[in-house]
């Protein structure tokens, strides 16, 4: 079998760390978690390496692959040349827990601070009626695995410090799903100005590196922007709203006073569900 | 805030082994090429070669509208007039802000690549200058003006005389209009007013209405960053053509009725 060079990332906080090579076995299909999983069973078994599912599924395996933000059960050892020595790093914008490990708990807290699903008080589940094109925009964004390689990638958690809370392409991406969601009547917009929609300088990185395919700036981060910009910075806009007595301009979505996808008088029984993510 | 990662910093710092400085390289070289050539054109050619911005009944797409001739004075292009606003809708159109965000200030010069400094208080298109680039939809809304006089003229360059006539200059005006208006209706914040700022698509008559509409423009809007740089040399292309016309270099080779 021929061998591969990886050189991969060994250290803690307390250590200066470094790469360590080692030559790994190839067979046909194999793919990077393989070649560690390898390393672990033959040459190293202290390598801390996080993983679970192994099918591109549950996002535990983000790592930087020859300085790509990538999933190593997702990146095929027949991606590289055979001479090709592959570096193995763990993501770089998060502290370091020890190798291939970092501690992403920041991203957990920043999802708490998100206006939750905030569904109509005054009806009763049973009666929503929606139709597949007002979920399909939502749709794409439940795709997400939280890898959290689109916060890896972004450059503004990545490389800066921000003079307000930045939250990131992926909880970006999770306010555009309640935001766009045709029953959700919390308004975020506010939250949205504050919370760095701006600081997004639409580089397109976490859409490049998106396992799900999801296209984070183009349907999610742009659209936000837009919103923004209906809500502060657009004069006719603002201008429209104050001779309609405070009402959208380019309204038609679901806030409130406007059309909701329920039926008219239900009564059946039913609390409202909450949007699941990040539980 | 977020706790410090171990990103290497500092301009270029990566682990990156594909020639990631080639995209931001050629993308800055070809903006810079047509900045300095539509600046030379616009601004330059006439007052200090006298080679005209119209020949043959074609008018360079820079011009139009043609404002402002005989009441500015002879040393001031009429271009002035009309340019600010193709220019402010390029400037703050989504696709090029990616363009030079990456080229000119390598903020980030490529995914996963230093920058030439770690900001403490990065701010970027929340405050002022790059919070400007909000006004992207005034701008969208002013581009439907001079686009709808490239048409007209481009229609009027079909009859230059008394006979009609079709000629390259035509094929060339036509192909950069198509190309001009596809860039337009691609337009990410046109795509917000087609529909986007919807929540609810089902709703009523007129909310599915303008759900095909925006389904049509999210379509378009697959294509904005190629329509943005393809609509870019038409523009350079129709007017270089028509200057080389002006200037008795070849002439238009076309079939009159």
């Amino acid at each position: 079998m021929p061998l591969v060079h990886l050189n991969v990332f060994r250290g803690t906080p307390q250590t200066e760390g470094g790469y360590v090579g080692y030559d790994v076995p190839v067979e046909e299909g194999m793919v990077v978690l393989d070649a560690l999983h390898w390393i672990q069973a033959n040459e190293a078994p202290d390598l801390a390496v996080r993983w679970n599912c192994k099918a591109a599924k549950c996002g535990s395996c983000g790592c930087e692959i020859n300085g790509k933000p990538s999933l190593a059960c997702k990146t095929r050892m027949s991606d590289f040349g055979p001479d090709e020595a592959i570096t193995v790093e763990p993501l770089r914008t998060f502290p370091l827990v020890r190798d291939l490990v970092t501690d992403v708990s920041w991203n957990y807290e920043v999802n708490k601070r998100i206006t939750p699903f905030t569904p109509p008080t005054d009806g009763d589940q049973a009666d929503w009626r929606w139709q597949q094109e007002d979920i399909e925009r939502v749709q794409e964004f439940r795709k997400c695995i939280e890898c959290f390689l689109c916060q890896d990638v972004c450059h503004v958690l990545r490389n800066h410090e921000t003079d307000r809370p930045f939250v990131g392409p992926r909880f970006l991406v999770r306010t555009a799903g309640l935001e766009m969601h045709p029953i959700d009547q919390a308004d975020r917009t506010a939250d949205l100005k504050d919370g760095g929609v701006g600081y997004c300088n639409i580089t397109k990185c976490c859409t490049e590196v998106c396992p799900e395919h999801i296209r984070i700036t183009d349907n999610a981060i742009i659209p936000l922007k837009e919103r923004v910009a209906d809500r502060y910075y657009d004069p006719i806009q603002i201008a429209w709203r104050k001779i309609r007595g405070g009402r959208s301009g380019t309204g038609g979505g679901s806030r409130a006073g406007e059309s909701l996808p329920v039926l008219p008088g239900g009564s059946s029984t039913g609390s409202p569900p909450s949007d699941g993510a990040g539980s | 805030m977020k706790p410090p990662g171990t990103a290497a910093l500092g301009f270029g710092a990566t682990s990156r082994r594909d020639s990631w400085i080639r995209f931001p390289s050629l993308v800055g070289i070809g903006l810079a090429a047509f900045v300095v050539y539509s600046l030379f054109s616009a601004f330059l050619w006439g007052p200090l070669f006298g080679v005209g911005y119209e020949a043959d009944g074609y008018l360079s797409p820079f011009f139009s509208p043609l404002l402002g001739v005989g009441i500015l004075p002879a040393w001031l292009s009429p271009a002035i007039l009309i340019l600010w606003i193709p220019l402010g809708f390029r400037t703050t159109c989504y696709a090029f802000r990616r363009a030079y965000y990456r080229s000119y200030f390598a903020d980030p010069p490529a995914c996963a690549v230093g920058e030439p400094r770690a900001h403490r208080r990065y701010a970027m298109e929340a405050r002022f200058p790059f919070i400007l680039q909000n006004s992207h939809r005034i701008f969208l809304y002013l581009q439907f003006i001079p686009l709808t006089f490239l048409w007209i003229d481009a229609i009027l360059a079909l009859h230059p005389g008394s006979t009609w006539r079709l000629g390259l200059g035509n094929v060339i005006l036509f192909t950069d209009l198509i190309l001009l208006t596809g860039f337009s209706l691609s337009c990410n914040s046109l795509r917000h007013f087609a529909g986007g700022n919807l929540d609810c698509f089902s709703c009523t008559a007129r909310t599915r209405a303008r759900h095909s509409v925006w389904k049509r423009v999210t379509d378009l809007n697959g294509h904005h960053i190629g329509l943005a740089a393809w609509s870019l040399l038409g523009v350079a292309t129709a007017d270089l053509y028509i200057r080389l016309l002006a200037a008795g270099v070849f002439i238009d080779p076309s079939i009159r009725l």
